[in-house]
C-alpha cells in the first residue's frame, strides 16, 4: 500500500505522503523534527501537540489539522490513525489500514518513558517502517531516572565548586526531556533563546517549563554564578558560553555512549540519554507490531536489516530516505526558520550534526 | 578496580589540566598504596603485557553476548576500539566483586599458566562481576591498548602535590627502569632509594614549536641556535665506570648502540651528555629511516652496522665530574661540553660530535639557515637562551623549536574509509592520487587537518559521490583536491606511485582547485631528485 518514491513515503489510494521531503498535497506528519516535518506542502495532518510548533517553525500561515491519538479519519477507503511514539511531545506513529492490509509508519520512536511524550504504544500490522538510529549492541540506554540523577549529581557538585551547569539537548524533545528530570531546588535553572521559544510553543499544548527563566541581559555574572543553563548544541565552543565562567559543560545524546564521540566533542560531561530507541528498545518493539515485512530507514540500516533477515527471520529491506545525507540541508532549513520568525539567533545550524552521526541527527 | 576506573574517566571525560591533576591527588589520597604505585606505573608507560588475543577476547564476548560473529564485527567498526566494543556488547553484570587494581594486575599476570578453556571461563566471570567502567580499564589492560590522556609531567605534578616533594625530585625519581614488583611507593618516592639510581638519567628538557614571530624573542646574540636534528634525543651517562643511553621515551638503549660501548673508559666518571643519536656517515648526518631499520633489528649484523654507523651530536651537558650542572647557564655548560667532546676525542676517535652553533648576526640569517635544514636532514633550529638552565619537561620560554614549513603536494581524493573512535561515524580516512601521465595514482594517505565542518561536508560529498563500495572502503568520483603537508619523501618500488611521504597530513581543502590542477607524479619526483642532489 505504501511506495517510496522520491519526494517521501506515499499512500496512493489515499493520496497522501508522510513525512515528505519534497513538496505535495496532503502530508501526514509524525513528528515537528525538521527532517520529518518539511516546509511547503499545501495540506498537514498531525497530532494535536505538533501543530504550534509546526506553525511556529514552517509558518502562521500553513494549513495544518490536529487530531488526537487513537482517532480515525477515512481518506478513499484508507482508514489513518495516529498513536503514540514516545520519541518527543505530539510524535505519532502512523497507522495506515486498506482491505485488511495495515502499514504503520513509526517515524522516530522510543520505548523509555521520559514521562513528557506519550509513551509508545506497540501498533500489530503487516508492515512496519522503522528507524535505526542506534541500531546496533553497542548501544544500551541507561534507564531515564539513572540518568537524571546523574545529572542532577553533576548539577550539584558544580554548584557546591561555584561552577555554573551548562547542559547541552536539542531545542525541541532533548531540552524538555532534561528540564522535566532536574531537581528544581539545586539552583536556578536558565535556557538558552532557542530553548525558551520552544517551551513557549509547547505550554500551549498544556505543558509547563515556565520555571527555565530566559537569560535577560539584566543578570549580572555573579547572579548566574551556580546556576543550571540549557542550550542547544550549536552553543558550544561560543563565546556566548563566556558570560559563565566558570562553567562545566555536558552533552546529552545516545551518541555518548561512544567514547569516541564524547571526546569528539571536547565536553567536560556526556550523558547517555536519547529520545531514540537503543538495540534492545529496537528488537523488543519490532517483535510486538508483529510485523512480517519490515523497512529499515535512517542510521545504521544495512547492518539493522541484515540483522533481521538473518537473526529475526523477518523480511526486512533497507530503504533511503531523506531523512539522511541530506541533514545538513535541513537543518540550515531549521536555523533559518527559527531565525527568520524569533529573531533570536539560535545557532541550530548545521554544526548540531557534528554530535551525531551524519547521517541523521540526534534532533532527527 | 572501581576507584582507578574512575579516575580514567575523570581524566578522559576533561581537557582541562587542572582537572586531570585535582583528580590524580583525589586518587592518590584515597586508594590502596599498591594500587596508587601501580597507577604511577601505567599511566608512566609501564603498561603489563598483554596476555590474550584479541581474537580470543571477540569470540568470547560475542558469546556470552548471544550475538553473531558478523554483528560483533559491524560493532567494532563502527566504534573503532575493541575494548570498547567488548565493553558495550556486554550483558550487564551479575554481581560486583570489587577487585582492587593490585589484584586485577595479579591475575592478568597469572593467565598465562591457564590453559585455553579454562582462561576464558575465568574472563568471562571477571566481565560478569564489572561494571561498565571497570570493564573497560580491564580490557584495555588485555589488549594491552591501555593509554589514558596525562603527560608524565601531570603525574608528577600530583604526586608532588599529594606527596609534598618537589616536582624536579619525583621527576627524579620516576625516571628509570622500576617496576612495582620490586619497589614500595615509600621507596620510590623517598631520597634514600637514590643511591641506588646512579644509572638514571635526568628528566629531559623539551622545547615547544615557536609560534611568535622570532624577532620577538629579542636580541639574537643571547640565542644559541643549532640545527635541529632528526634522530633519537637521547641522554649518554658514564657513571661508576658503566655506561648508560637513554632514549628521550626513557628506555634504556644501551645495547642497541654497540659503538658507544668505547665511552665508558674514556669519559671521566659522573658524565651524562645530552644529544642526539644519528646515523652518519661522510661528514653529514644520513636519512632517519636508515637508523629506523637499525633499531628495530634484534641482532645487530656487521652490514647494518656499517650502513647506518651512529654518532652522537652532543647538545648539552648536565653533569661534569659527578656534579649536577643543570643549572648553571647553557653558555657555561656548552663551555664544559666542548672540553669534555674534544678531551675524549683527544684519546681515541669517539662517536662523539659538537651540534655546532651556528653564528648568525642577524635574525634574518637565522631565518636563511632554517631554510636550508632540510638540506642536511634537520627539522629546523633549536633556539636556547645563552642564560638558560636545564629545565625539566615540556616548557616555553627559554628553549623553542623552530621548525621548517612542511612541504606540500595537491592530490585528489580518490578513496576515503570510516575513520576510528572518535570519528566512527564519519569518512575521514582519505587516499589520494596525483596524475602519472594521464592516470591518477594513489600516493598516499592522509587524516586529520580539516575542520569537524569540513569533515562533514567532506563526508557528505562522498556519500552523495559514491562510485564502488568495498568493505569500508568507498572509491570517490575523481573530484576534490586536498593539500598534503609532509616532512620528508623518499623513493618506494612498493608504491604505485613510486614514492613514500612522511608524517603526511591534510593542511587544506583545495575548494579553489580542480582535479586537473593536482601535482604529478614528475612533480615529486623533481623533489627527490633535488633533495638527492644537495646530499
Ligand atoms: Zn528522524
Ligand atoms: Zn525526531
Amino acid at each position: 500500500m505504501l511506495k517510496f518514491n522520491d519526494k517521501g513515503i506515499y499512500c496512493e489510494q489515499a493520496d497522501v505522503y508522510i513525512d515528505p521531503w519534497g513538496q505535495v498535497d496532503r502530508a501526514i506528519i509524525t513528528h515537528a523534527h525538521s527532517d520529518h516535518a518539511r516546509w511547503g506542502s499545501r495540506h498537514y495532518l498531525a497530532h494535536h501537540y505538533s501543530v504550534p510548533v509546526m506553525r511556529w517553525r514552517l509558518g502562521s500561515g500553513i494549513n495544518v489539522t490536529g487530531i488526537g491519538y487513537g482517532e480515525t479519519i477515512n481518506i478513499n477507503g484508507v482508514k489513518i490513525s495516529l498513536h503514540p511514539a514516545g520519541h518527543i511531545i505530539g510524535s505519532a506513529q502512523v497507522r495506515l489500514e486498506y482491505r485488511g492490509e495495515v502499514w504503520v509508519v513509526s517515524g522516530d520512536y522510543k520505548l523509555q518513558n521520559d514521562h513528557l511524550a506519550t509513551p509508545f504504544e506497540p501498533v500489530r500490522c503487516q508492515h512496519f517502517i522503522t528507524e535505526s538510529t542506534f541500531g546496533l549492541p553497542v548501544y544500551r540506554f541507561p534507564a531515564v531516572e539513572v540518568v537524571q540523577t546523574e545529572i542532577n549529581d553533576w548539577c550539584a557538585k558544580n554548584t557546591a565548586a561555584g561552577k555554573t551547569s551548562v547542559i547541552i539537548g536539542y531545542a525541541l524533545g532533548k531540552a524538555q526531556h532534561i528540564l522535566y528530570g532536574l531537581d528544581r531546588s539545586i539552583a536556578p535553572i536558565y535556557a538558552h533563546g532557542a530553548v525558551v521559544n520552544m517551551n513557549r510553543t509547547l505550554e500551549q499544548s498544556g505543558f509547563d517549563f515556565s520555571y527555565a527563566k530566559p537569560l535577560d541581559y539584566s543578570l549580572s555574572k555573579k547572579d548566574l554564578q551556580g546556576c543550571i543553563v540549557i542550550a542547544p548544541p550549536s552553543a558550544v565552543g561560543t563565546p556566548w558560553l563566556r558570560r559563565f565562567d566558570p562553567y562545566s559543560i555536558g552533552i546529552c545524546s545516545g551518541w555518548m555512549q561512544l567514547r569516541g564521540a564524547r571526546r569528539r566533542r571536547g565536553v567536560d560531561r556526556g550523558f547517555v540519554m536519547s529520545d531514540h530507541c537503543d538495540w534492545q528498545q529496537l528488537n523488543t518493539a519490532i517483535k510486538l507490531t508483529g510485523a512480517e515485512n519490515v523497512y529499515v530507514t535512517h542510521g545504521y540500516k544495512s547492518i539493522y536489516a541484515k540483522w533481521l533477515r538473518d537473526e529475526m527471520h523477518l523480511n526486512a529491506t533497507e530503504v533511503d530516505t531523506l531523512y539522511e545525507g541530506e541533514s545538513i540541508e535541513g537543518d540550515k532549513e531549521e536555523a533559518i526558520a527559527e531565525n527568520t520568525q524569533t529573531g533570536i539567533a539560535s545557532q541550530e545550524s548545521n554544526e548540531d550534526q557534528s554530535i551525531s552521526s551524519p547521517e541523521n541527527g540526534d534532533a532527527a | 578496580m572501581k576507584a582507578f576506573a574512575e579516575l580514567y574517566t575523570a581524566i578522559d571525560q576533561t581537557t582541562k589540566t587542572n582537572a586531570k591533576v585535582d583528580a590524580l591527588v583525589e586518587y592518590f589520597a584515597s586508594a590502596p598504596e599498591t594500587d596508587v604505585l601501580w597507577t604511577v606505573a601505567m599511566l608512566t608507560g609501564k603498561t603489563p603485557k598483554r596476555t590474550i588475543r584479541s581474537g580470543e577476547l571477540k569470540e568470547w564476548s560475542a558469546e556470552m553476548s548471544g550475538l553473531p560473529y558478523w554483528i560483533f564485527d559491524e560493532s567494532y567498526h563502527i566504534v573503532g576500539d575493541l575494548a570498547e566494543t567488548i565493553t558495550l556488547i556486554l550483558p550487564p553484570p551479575s554481581s560486583s566483586a570489587g577487585y582492587s587494581l593490585t589484584e586485577t594486575i595479579a591475575f592478568l599476570r597469572s593467565l598465562d599458566q591457564y590453559g585455553d578453556e579454562d582462561k576464558k571461563i575465568a574472563i568471562q566471570r571477571r566481565w560478569d562481576e564489572m561494571d561498565t567502567g571497570e570493564r573497560f580499564v580491564f580490557n584495555k589492560l588485555i589488549t594491552g591498548s591501555f593509554r589514558v590522556g596525562v603527560s608524565k609531567q601531570l603525574v608528577i605534578k600530583a604526586l608532588a602535590r599529594q606527596f609534598k616533594i618537589e616536582e624536579d625530585t619525583v621527576a627524579h625519581r620516576l625516571t628509570g627502569d622500576w617496576s612495582p614488583d620490586t619497589t614500595t611507593l615509600t621507596t620510590l618516592l623517598s631520597a634514600t632509594g637514590d643511591t641506588d639510581s646512579y644509572y638514571r638519567p635526568y628528566p629531559f628538557y623539551l622545547a615547544y614549536q615557536l609560534e611568535q614571530p622570532v624577532e620577538e624573542l629579542g636580541d639574537v646574540r643571547d640565542w644559541q641556535i643549532e640545527q635541529k636534528y632528526d634522530g633519537i634525543r637521547g641522554q649518554l651517562l658514564v657513571r661508576r665506570g658503566e655506561l648508560f643511553v637513554w632514549s628521550r621515551g626513557e628506555e634504556l638503549m644501551t645495547e642497541k648502540f654497540p659503538e658507544f660501548e668505547i665511552l665508558k673508559d674514556i669519559l671521566p666518571d659522573g658524565t651524562v651528555i645530552d644529544g642526539e643519536v644519528l646515523p652518519f656517515r661522510d661528514g653529514r648526518p644520513l636519512p632517519f629511516h636508515l637508523m629506523q631499520t637499525r633499531i628495530g633489528r634484534k641482532n645487530l649484523t656487521k652490514k647494518s652496522l656499517q650502513e647506518a654507523p651512529l654518532v652522537m651530536m652532543c647538545y648539552d651537558l648536565l653533569e661534569y665530574h659527578g656534579e649536577d650542572i643543570r643549572t648553571r647557564p647553557m653558555q657555561e655548560r656548552r663551555a664544559l661540553l666542548e672540553q669534555v667532546v674534544k678531551d675524549a676525542n683527544a684519546i681515541a676517535a669517539v662517536p662523539l660530535l659538537l651540534s655546532p652553533v651556528l653564528d648568525c648576526k642577524t635574525w634574518e640569517e637565522a631565518t636563511r639557515a632554517r631554510e636550508t635544514a632540510r638540506d642536511n636532514n634537520c627539522e629546523g633550529l633549536m633556539l636556547k637562551h645563552k642564560n638558560s638552565p636545564y629545565e625539566t619537561g615540556r616548557r616555553k620560554g627559554q628553549w623553542w623549536k623552530w621548525k621548517v614549513d612542511p612541504l606540500t603536494v595537491d592530490g585528489v581524493l580518490l578513496y576515503a574509509q570510516r575513520g576510528h573512535g572518535r570519528r566512527a561515524n564519519l569518512y575521514t580516512d582519505y587516499t589520494f592520487a596525483i596524475w602519472d601521465g594521464d592516470e591518477l595514482v594513489p600516493f598516499t594517505k592522509a587524516y586529520s587537518g580539516l575542520t569537524d565542518k569540513e569533515l562533514l561536508q567532506v563526508d557528505n560529498w562522498i556519500k552523495r559521490n559514491t562510485i564502488d563500495k568495498f568493505g569500508p572502503v568507498r572509491s570517490v568520483k575523481a573530484e576534490l583536491v586536498f593539500e598534503i603537508a609532509f616532512e620528508g619523501i623518499n623513493r618506494s618500488p612498493r608504491h604505485k606511485s613510486g614514492v613514500a611521504l612522511r608524517f603526511p597530513r591534510i593542511l587544506r581543502w583545495r575548494t579553489d582547485k580542480k582535479k586537473e590542477d593536482a601535482n604529478t607524479k614528475d612533480d615529486l619526483m623533481k623533489l627527490i631528485e633535488m633533495q638527492e642532489a644537495t646530499r
